[in-house]
């Protein structure tokens, strides 16, 4: 890689405190993310997966150790607006229509009316949401509604897309859609991503790269490269051997990190 | 239909009781005139009596209907007895009140959840101020005032405001906060100002229970007029109409005083109650 990386750890942790005691929610964190690249955190609960993200948005402020975004720190990054974040629930504002909600980063960074409703048209038409811009979020089902988030955070044009279990809540079969657009949209943005999951195969579909996380301290103990093509990739490519293997692979990084002790 | 067939039966059945204690409560006095002028009474002239009496202790019915009916359409609405006039008198001092007394707790609440300081300072304050019987703090103001100069709606206005910005205040409080820590998170992702989390995050977040609120603001604001038109001898407002009728025995004059109070309060959170459905409606959050 001679790119610089996009998101750079080194030696990061962060450490609650709390009434019993300090709480090790990352410990010693090494990483690099480059350009386009497609990462995966994986991991029980407790592992530090989601605050590994939340670190990289300055939504958490880590202890110890460096972390740059963009080649600046994580707060000025979210000055620069460098990022979209996807959260676990939706999170649409009821009081506004589905464009209303897209609309609603672009109205706080100031962009114009015109390119606003470009925007707005574009991004829902990237998720396949066209014509759904009016409807108010109750109108719409759990997939669909998860969908307008994701166009919410692609409306301005940051580099890095961050996910937390964005498709936690939803079905198997409404998952598997919306991992097979995610990726077309990947490819055809170029967007850095970092995307938290639980699911084994849902990591090994999307991603490039796969980082298997542990629990007390929350640290990493395996990083995976994925040997998939880059790219979209058939939803029938989880019965190639090459994905079981490297689905095997995480499985057994989970168990060597007792991510199955409890 | 379903909804009206229970109401009326409840409806016959107080106005059967109120028949009722009406001849028990009456016909002490139908007795004592019948012993004076040395004569007894039957049963149904005793009913008839009771039914008619000038100041009974409590009016049937259909006096306090006659009364209301005299009194909103019996003279003109400039008339001195006129209900409609004192209505109109209570219903102003309510109104400006009520806007008082919701600004004030809008702004008290915005306050506390903007600074620490208020939070801890005034929220013990407007809670103690509940706490003080309106009776009590009612005549106070109003002498105060006047020994300044002021009088009229204002000093009423201030009662009634009193009385209504506490439960605006807590609402608000409630509503304002009620977004999440990712709604919040979210538009910290924005990096979104104070003021953009406000008006677009907070103040929309918080209308249901802005308006939840209203209501029983508006109601408390009525109270509160009321009780400030009965001191100092006030002599216009249903809470005067209240009084003169006391002082004179008038029982059916106080009793349709007191229904117009009542309609008047229905009105007002009916008002309300279709302000709430509309703004609702129009944000999208009702479905």
């Amino acid at each position: 890689m001679t790119e610089k990386p996009v998101i750079e750890a080194s030696n990061l942790s962060l450490t609650f405190q709390t009434g019993d005691g300090p709480v090790h929610a990352l410990k010693d964190v090494d990483l690099e993310i480059g350009k386009g690249e497609f990462v995966s955190f994986i991991g029980p609960s407790g592992c530090g997966k989601t605050t590994f993200l939340r670190c990289i948005a300055a939504l958490e402020t880590p202890t110890a150790g460096r972390l740059t975004v963009n080649g600046m720190s994580p707060d000025e990054a979210r000055k620069a607006r460098s990022y979209g974040y996807v959260f676990q629930a939706a999170g649409l504002y009821p009081w506004r229509t589905i464009a209303g909600n897209v609309r609603l980063p672009l109205e706080i960074m100031g962009y114009s009316k015109e390119d606003q409703a470009a925007r707005v048209e574009k991004v829902l038409s990237l998720v396949d949401l066209e014509g759904f811009g009016k409807k108010f979020p109750w109108q719409l089902s759990g997939g669909m509604q998860q969908r307008a988030s994701i166009a919410r955070a692609l409306a301005f044009d940051a580099e890095i897309l961050l996910m937390d279990e964005p498709f936690g809540a939803l079905d198997e079969i409404v998952r598997d859609k919306l991992n097979e657009e995610l990726l077309k949209l990947w490819s055809a943005t170029n967007k850095t991503i970092g995307f938290v999951t639980h699911s084994i195969p849902e990591a090994v579909y999307l991603s490039t790269k796969i980082v298997v996380m542990s629990p007390r301290p929350g640290r990493i103990h395996e990083v995976i490269e994925s040997t998939l093509p880059k790219g979209p990739r058939p939803l029938d490519i989880r019965d190639s051997e090459e994905f079981l293997k490297i689905a095997h692979q995480v499985r057994e990084g989970l168990r060597a990190g007792h991510a199955y002790d409890e | 239909m379903k909804m009206v067939a229970p109401i009326l039966a409840v409806l016959a059945a107080i106005v059967l009781l109120w028949y009722g204690a009406a001849v028990g409560l009456n016909a002490q006095w139908t007795y004592d005139q019948a012993a004076r002028a040395g004569e007894t009474v039957t049963f149904s002239e005793l009913v008839t009596d009771t039914m008619n009496q000038k100041r009974p202790v409590l009016p049937a019915p259909h006096q306090v209907a006659q009364g209301l009916w005299q009194g909103v359409f019996g003279q003109k609405f400039t008339s001195k007895r006129s209900l409609i006039f004192h209505g109109w008198i209570t219903l102003s001092a309510t109104l400006a009140g009520f806007a008082l007394g919701t600004g004030l707790g809008i702004v008290l609440a915005v306050g506390i959840t903007h600074s620490r300081a208020m939070d801890l300072s005034v929220m013990p304050w407007a809670i103690a101020s509940q706490t003080i019987p309106i009776l009590a703090i009612a005549p106070m103001v109003i002498v105060v005032l006047a020994s300044l100069g002021i009088t009229g709606l204002l000093p009423k206005a201030i009662i009634a405001a009193y009385l209504s910005f506490f439960p605006v205040l807590v609402s608000m409080v409630k509503g304002l906060r009620a977004p999440d820590n990712m709604q919040l998170d979210l538009l910290k992702t924005y990096n979104a100002s104070k003021g953009e989390t406000f008006w677009k995050l907070r103040l929309p977040s918080s209308m249901p229970y802005l308006f939840a609120s209203l209501k029983v603001g508006v109601a408390a604001s009525l109270v509160g007029t009321i009780v400030a038109e009965l001191p100092a001898g006030a002599t216009r407002g249903l809470g005067a109409r209240l009084l003169s009728g006391s002082y004179y025995g008038q029982t059916v004059q106080i009793w349709s005083a007191l229904f117009a109070a009542a309609a008047l309060a229905a009105l007002l959170v009916i008002v309300v109650g279709a302000i709430e459905r509309i703004t609702l409606k129009r944000m999208g959050m009702v479905r």
